[in-house]
């Protein structure tokens, strides 16, 4: 498996997140250039999993974001965090919609 | 052998019991099924209770400020302390301290200045860098990072794999090879920071369990001062071993506690749910599931104790280590199975804590040395030191 998520992003919209399963997993928030804006987990207290939590995005959306993309996985915690350290290793800081998160308490990586 | 308890470890036992329900145990209905970190404020509430108990820093030895307690108690609270959700990789949300590793007790001054008492203070986190993508259980022959001697320094390369917490560690051990001639005598264990340059996390690696996660880590020559040696050159091999003896007691007990529960939970729910009119626990399947659960959790118990005395009494506790690791960790795999089975579809869900358990009893199978290796120490007890 990658470190970086590099599906393609979809847009978000009614029609895409109905067409989600309610997975356990991660999922990315981007604006129109790709830039990504947030990185949050479907765990195990998501009511409906991804599909919840894009549900929930889409009616309250991160101020810029059009886009997203999702991977299925069982490893939810540790793999968000894999996400959030490689982009704090790339930008220097966590996303703009990541607030919620100390950028001091997460840890670091240096992907190859 | 007497195991029964004295006075005082009783009292320890019921008051770690008590912690673990009345205060661990209800913040998990509403933290996320494989959460191994609380909030501050609630962290530093049960730190405050650990302290209050007298248990803060177990590990730690009293003269650096770590309770009274032997390791028989020890190994007695390792059992109680584990006894919920989190238990197996993070007993009490680490409410209850600890030492971080062991081996920094034989640290220089210097070092336990910089490195040792910081981490003490909880300060500074670390990791124990010895396994590798060649293996991790024959560090003698295993060990490929190699140590090369330049001037006051010695520039490392190579990589390491599942090394828990690495990337959110400030330092740790890291054992390389300084002499590739030599198998034992060629291992040398080195303090290094993981802020320097060449010391590189490349990844978590994403296993059965999301508490304390594996990590893999790479060394492009990384630069380490000759000072930052811990112990002597050639002298790794030494420490690698007796942290894989020494953690097994504790290792073994923290799958029991777990188990325990595991077992608790099984008896009240084949009392209370009824299936064509009748009990669970009326049926003779479920009872024998039931007794052989009983019987895999004393035997292990037993074992379990048996080593924490004899290392008590500081005699070699080595195969009896080996045999407590083997018996603890794969009765508690089978306790932990036979519980679920008789929960039903709601022993597979994660509304409970089975599920989480079942997956991460399994990498105890595995973890500081896999059973098959616990059995070669074993058998090389019994048939003499000859045996390869």
């Amino acid at each position: 498996m990658a470190v970086r998520l590099d599906k393609s992003w979809i847009p978000l919209n009614d029609e895409n997140v109905a067409k989600l399963a309610a997975h356990l997993g991660v999922y990315q928030l981007a604006n129109d250039d790709g830039e990504i804006l947030y990185i949050g987990m479907a765990g195990a207290r998501s009511l409906f999993g991804l599909k919840g939590e894009l549900k929930t995005a889409l009616e309250e959306p991160p101020a810029g974001v059009t886009q997203f993309r999702i991977e299925v996985n069982m490893s939810y915690r540790t793999r968000r965090l894999e996400l959030l350290q490689t982009y704090m290793h790339d930008h220097g800081e966590l996303p703009a919609a990541n607030t919620d998160i100390d950028a001091n308490s997460i840890g670091r990586l240096r992907p190859g | 052998m007497d195991l029964s308890l004295t006075e005082e470890q009783k009292l320890i036992v019921e008051m770690v019991k008590r912690f673990v329900r009345d205060e661990v145990a209800p913040l998990e209905d509403s933290l996320d099924p494989d959460e191994d970190t609380l909030p501050p404020e609630q962290f530093d509430k049960l730190v405050a209770k650990t302290k209050e108990m007298g248990l803060y820093g177990l590990g730690i030895p009293p003269e650096y400020g770590g309770p009274e307690v032997d390791i028989t108690t020890n190994t007695l609270i390792a059992i109680e302390y584990s006894q919920h959700r989190a238990g197996l990789y993070a007993p009490c949300y680490g409410a209850f301290g600890g030492a971080g590793l062991a081996q920094m007790f034989e640290a220089t001054e210097e070092q336990k200045e910089k490195y040792l008492y910081p981490t003490l203070r909880g300060e500074m986190k670390t990791f124990f860098g010895l396994s590798e993508p060649s293996g991790g259980s024959d560090p003698a022959r295993a060990i490929q990072t190699r140590a090369v001697r330049d001037g006051d320094e010695w520039v490392i390369n190579g990589s390491k794999l599942w090394i828990s917490g690495a990337d959110q560690a400030d330092y740790g051990l890291l054992f390389a090879r300084t002499n590739p001639k030599e198998g034992r005598g060629g291992v040398t264990c080195f303090i290094v920071e993981t802020h320097w340059p060449g010391f590189n996390v490349r990844r978590i690696v994403h296993t059965l369990r999301q508490a304390r996660h594996a990590t893999e880590i790479q060394m492009e020559d990384l630069r380490v001062p000759h000072t930052n040696i811990l112990g002597v050159e050639g002298g790794g091999f030494a420490i690698a071993n007796d942290r894989l003896t020494r953690q097994r007691i504790p290792y073994a007990a923290a799958c029991l506690g777990p188990a325990f529960k595991a077992h608790e939970m099984a008896i009240e729910y084949s009392q209370i749910r009824e299936t064509f009119g009748a009990a669970l626990s009326s049926r003779q399947g479920i009872q024998w599931m039931l007794v052989e659960n009983e019987i895999d959790l004393r035997t292990a118990r037993w074992f379990v104790l048996d080593a924490a005395a004899k290392a008590d009494r500081g005699d070699d506790f080595r195969t009896e280590a080996a045999i407590c690791k083997l018996v603890a960790s794969e009765a508690a795999g089978r306790v932990i199975d036979r519980s679920m089975q008789i929960h039903g579809g709601l022993g597979v869900a994660k509304d409970l804590p089975f599920e989480r358990w079942y997956r991460e009893i399994r990498i105890r199978r595995i973890g500081e040395g896999p059973s098959e290796v616990q059995k070669h120490i074993i058998a090389r007890d019994i048939l003499g030191a000859g045996l390869r």
